[in-house]
């Protein structure tokens, strides 16, 4: 055992010796935390992004390590932002990571009192099933004066205000060819 | 802004340590407040009082800006005779029919226009079931230019100029203090500092959210502060404007490639059944042949548009495959359809990163919408309440549902979060910025891009062999986006596709490029240039350091990268800066060209001189000193002579519900809103009807930091959750003493919707007003929480208070105002809670007709 380090070392040694006579900074700290090195350090990539809260576009970095979201942090670059984030946004490695988040497709039969399990694909061909059948049903060549409307009232749609400009632009363009008109989003609310 | 776009505000800090006056207006004290250097608390619903105000300031001491105000609005235009002002028919302009509460406004147009050519363009006309004021989009109605009489020392007594200082005359500064509860000296300090800080040298913004917006006259408050931004010369110019914060990451994005019943992309009207029959007689809706600006070449940008949507199905013998395109017929806003959801018109619904059952007004409607369905796709990161009211809702608790009994079939499939796909957000200064993907989203979660994809892949699988007319748009789309290993389609090549091609397959660099002939394709006409040079330009991110104030190399903004819309405006008709401090863009005659520090929002080698020669039309007709190019005379409007359903000027109305009497106006609400008389849509009485003393107090809603709107993406965050865990009501301490409601005690608040209930937080953060000569108290509610038991925190919604009640312009609900009661202790649980309502609606002697009378006799 080397008795000279193990002493040197000692917090109250350091602070009456080194240059922290107040044992508030490198003075109490231990080797552990000395050691310690922030995720941002330690990521394998990072990634440019934006913050996904609200409409005044901050600019993230996303810090990747084995193929997780590990930080993510304001990117000082951004003129908007220069750097900074809200506590919404800097919350955002916990929206990603939520404990709380589901991951896995959940199905809840007519007049069912719970949750059931059902594989993905499954499903989207269930939901594909409802909707031709609904518009099918429902379909409308002519209002009631006449007019040509070719469109279904059928089905309807709330959302797009937290996607991307790509996935709004696939949303409006498959359903307007279906011909479903009740197509909204918060700019409306 | 700074408790909702808190990074947003260091800009505001900046300017105030540079001098900068800020003035906060709002019925709330917030964290902007507490930094500025007035707070000016309004009673709930008053604004357009208060603004008026402004504008009669303004006019009354001359402080308008006059050689802006001559060359560059249309205060100098004449309107014609027939025009009756709100003032001499008790707050009703000319035109109204009292048995359909709308307004034919042939009467409001410019003297001399010629039949047909005001009221009509851009979708207008005076039909409100088509949400004509929103489909105008970035451009305004159609009018005629060439027969616009002017008079420029704007003495006539028919001049906009003139109309519009008779109809503010009476909004004055002891008026104000009436109808809105700030007193004289404040209103009279905010007037002083706008007009002080406006001209050549100096110039003010004004900045609103959706408390500007969540009224049944919500588009007449914008109108109210552009007026006073185009007297003050404040359009146009830096640090000028009217700032529009919004409040989701691309809700921009969402009304540009709008996800929204009324537009198509690029803001191209929705066509209407009975009106839009051909491709000629739709595009004749959007631009009138005479008019001048962008809007005139509206054909290339609806046959790029088909182009792009159907390829090479989309021919000039089938008109552009225009009848591909469904029909809509009025209104099928999100109300509307909640409404036919509730009487069983509706059999499916796809809920997308939104969340009704809490964010909605009047949630309670939502769920018991939702639980006629027949079929629910909730898509989102986190179980929201929108997704379990039918074993959870408060409606199980109070027994009106059963979970046995909802047929609703309801899949939940997990989305992925913005690290886990790219693409683009379109932030509040329209800027696109590209998003990279970090990661695979875990598990079943794919992106909206992935999960409408396949969904559109099955659906034409499904009905490959149809040979039903009805069929063709689905099977004729252009629908074939390059995969990844993963099965994820690559957002860029969709924005590759929004860009919009030439006939050579080139990307295209401008929207200027679009031809009418088929040649060219692009999904949203303003957006393209995002693309331009090949280069995916939404993805730029030059460190701001590194470049000039106005970051042009940083992401890219809608149209061809202008960071300043109509900054022409930012320069005198000789295309000088109006004062060097001011300069943004100027005409430069050496290079013969417009130049400055900002991408020019004009023709960028028309010189200020130019005058269009007889007969031209388009951007041609546009002449060198016509700032305001994508309206169709070139300025900017002081009166609206079209294109608004409830009239050319702002008035003050009371709100739907309101315990106070309209103080100017025999009219006591908007007379053209949107209302829905039914059992499950009862009102308050207001001031003048019968039991309007039950609820007696103003209740508002807003946000908080530390949430976001609804709590789908806060909620089930414990961080954010610790820092706001509860609901709860502001309410002052005159306020508690009144009703016995104690500090950190429970309060119940009721409409004649429902009772909801709260911590009582008594603060002198709200101030009783003293409004008509009697106190009013307003009751502030954060409205994040929801009832369900998957969030972390969870509560009662403030949002079931509200009833609906709609601007007509745009269907945008009044969830910013109320009338409510509110008493102390816990509301009652279960069926009591329904007798406790019911109590309270009989005392009040509530009926369906009840509030829903919108003309005042």
């Amino acid at each position: 055992m080397d008795l000279g380090k193990t002493f040197l070392s000692w917090p109250v040694v350091r602070q009456l010796t080194g240059d922290d006579p107040l044992g508030r900074g490198k003075a109490a700290q231990s080797a552990r935390t000395a050691a310690l090195q922030p995720r941002t350090k330690t990521a394998d990539r990072v990634v440019d992004s934006i913050c996904p809260y609200c409409a005044v576009g901050c600019g993230q970095k996303v810090y990747v390590k084995d193929e997780k979201v590990v930080q993510i942090e304001g990117d000082p670059n951004s003129p908007v932002s220069r750097g900074r984030l809200c506590p919404k946004g800097s919350a955002s490695e916990q929206l990603v990571n939520s404990p709380g988040r589901v991951t896995k497709v959940r199905y809840r039969r007519p007049y069912g009192t719970d949750w059931e399990d059902l594989d993905l694909d499954v499903a989207i061909d269930m939901i594909a099933d409802r909707v031709v059948e609904t518009r099918n049903r429902t379909w409308q060549d002519l209002d009631d004066q006449g007019h040509k409307v070719r469109r279904t009232l059928g089905f309807a749609s709330l959302g797009g205000a937290t996607l991307d400009n790509e996935e709004n632009y696939l949303i409006k363009k498959l359903f307007t060819a279906l011909g479903a008109v009740q197509i909204e989003n918060q700019a409306r609310i | 802004m700074a408790e909702c776009h808190p990074v947003g505000f260091q800009w505001v800090m900046e300017a105030k340590a540079r001098g900068a006056k800020v003035i906060h207006i709002d019925p709330r004290f917030t964290r902007t407040s507490a930094v500025s250097d007035t707070h000016v608390p309004l009673r709930a619903g008053s604004d357009i009082a208060f603004l008026g105000g402004v504008v009669r300031y303004i006019l009354e001491n001359e402080l308008y800006f006059e050689e802006y105000v001559k060359a560059y609005t249309n205060a100098s235009f004449l309107v014609g005779e027939e025009f009756v002002d709100s003032e001499d028919l008790g707050g009703l302009f000319s035109g109204y029919d009292e048995a359909k509460a709308t307004y034919d406004p042939t009467s409001w147009g410019y003297a001399g226009a010629s039949e047909g050519s005001v009221g009509k363009g851009g979708a207008g006309g005076a039909d409100k079931g088509h949400a004509e004021g929103h489909s105008l989009g970035s451009g305004g109605p159609s009018v005629d230019p060439h027969t616009i009489q002017r008079d420029e020392t704007l003495q006539h007594p028919r001049s906009v100029f003139q109309v519009l200082k008779r109809h503010y005359a009476r909004y004055t500064p002891e008026m104000v203090e009436e109808v809105c509860g700030v007193p004289k000296e404040l209103f009279l300090e905010v007037c002083e500092a706008v007009t002080a800080n406006s001209g050549r040298e100096r110039t003010t913004c004004w900045v609103y959210s959706v408390g500007w917006t969540h009224h049944s006259v919500g588009v007449q408050y914008i109108r109210g502060s552009a007026i006073i931004q185009l007297l003050l010369g404040n359009m146009g110019r830096p640090g000028g404007g009217i700032l529009a914060l919004r409040g989701h990451a691309s809700i921009q994005g969402s009304t540009d490639i709008p996800t929204l019943f009324n537009i198509l992309p690029g803001y191209l009207p929705m066509p209407k059944a009975g009106a839009d029959e051909s491709f000629e007689s739709y595009l004749d809706t959007i631009r009138n042949h005479e008019q001048k600006g962008f809007w005139a070449n509206a054909e290339s940008y609806s046959v790029s548009l088909q182009k792009a949507w159907w390829g090479e199905k989309a021919t000039v013998d089938n008109g552009w495959a225009f009848d591909y395109l469904p029909r809509i017929s009025g209104d099928h806003g999100t109300y509307r359809t909640v409404l036919d959801m509730n009487d069983g018109k509706v059999d499916g619904y796809f809920l997308l990163g939104q969340n009704p059952a809490v964010g909605s007004a009047h949630a309670r409607l939502q769920r018991l919408g939702m639980a006629q369905l027949t079929w629910l796709v909730v898509r989102d990161l986190n179980m929201i309440e929108s997704a379990t009211y039918w074993k959870d809702g408060p409606e199980i608790e109070t027994g009106e549902l059963k979970t046995e009994e909802i047929g609703t079939e309801v899949f939940f499939l997990p989305a992925a979060a913005h690290t886990e796909k790219s693409g683009t957000f379109t932030q509040t200064q329209r800027m696109l910025q590209w998003h990279h993907k970090a990661v695979d989203p875990p598990g079943d979660c794919r992106s909206e891009l992935e999960f409408f994809h396949l969904l559109g892949q099955k659906l034409r699988e499904r009905l490959r062999d149809s040979e039903l007319e009805r069929d063709r748009p689905l099977l004729d789309l252009t629908w074939d986006y390059p995969v990844d290993e993963k099965g994820e389609p690559s957002a860029d090549a969709v924005l590759r596709e929004i860009n919009g091609f030439g006939p050579d397959g080139q990307l295209l660099n401008s929207y200027l490029q679009m031809k009418p002939d088929g040649s060219t394709s692009g999904g949203c006409w303003i957006y393209t240039g995002v693309y331009a040079d090949g280069v995916n330009q939404s993805a730029r991110r030059k460190p701001g350091s590194e470049q000039s104030w106005v970051a042009p190399d940083w992401g890219w903004a809608w149209p061809l990268n202008r960071r300043q819309l109509y900054n022409r405006a930012s320069a005198d008709p000789d295309g000088k800066p109006w004062s060097e401090r001011k300069a943004l863009v100027w005409w430069d005659e050496d290079q013969a060209k417009w130049v400055g520090h900002d991408v020019p929002d004009f023709e960028g080698t028309k010189p200020p001189s130019y005058r269009p020669p007889e007969g031209a039309t388009g951007p041609a007709a546009l002449a060198g000193d016509d700032p305001f190019v994508m309206q169709a005379d070139g300025k900017g409007w002081l009166y609206a002579p079209s294109g608004l359903l409830d009239g050319p000027m702002p008035v003050h109305y009371e709100p739907s519900e309101s315990p106070v009497r309209n103080a100017m106006y025999h009219q006591q609400g908007n007379p053209t809103r949107e209302t829905f008389a039914r059992k499950d849509n009862l009102q308050n009485p207001s001031a003048g009807e019968p039991g309007a003393d039950v609820f007696p107090y103003v209740c508002t809603t807003y946000r908080l930091t530390e949430h976001h709107t609804a709590g789908g993406l806060s909620r089930w965050l414990p961080y954010l959750s610790e820092l706001q865990p509860e609901f709860f009501c502001e309410v002052s301490p005159e306020h508690a003493r009144e009703r016995g409601l104690e500090h950190l005690g429970w309060a119940t608040i009721v409409t004649a919707r429902t009772a909801i209930e709260a911590r009582v937080l008594v603060t002198d953060r709200v101030v009783p007003l003293k409004v008509g000569g009697k106190t009013i108290h307003q009751v502030g509610l954060p409205y994040h929480w929801g009832v369900g038991g998957d969030a972390v925190v969870s509560g009662d919604a403030a949002n079931d208070l509200f009833g609906l009640s709609l601007d007509p312009n745009v269907h945008i609900q009044e969830s910013k105002v109320a009338s409510c009661d509110i008493v102390p202790g816990r509301r009652p649980r279960g069926p009591e809670l329904l007798r406790f309502v019911e109590d309270y609606r009989s005392r009040a002697g509530i009926t369906v007709e009840t509030g829903n009378q919108r003309f005042t006799s």
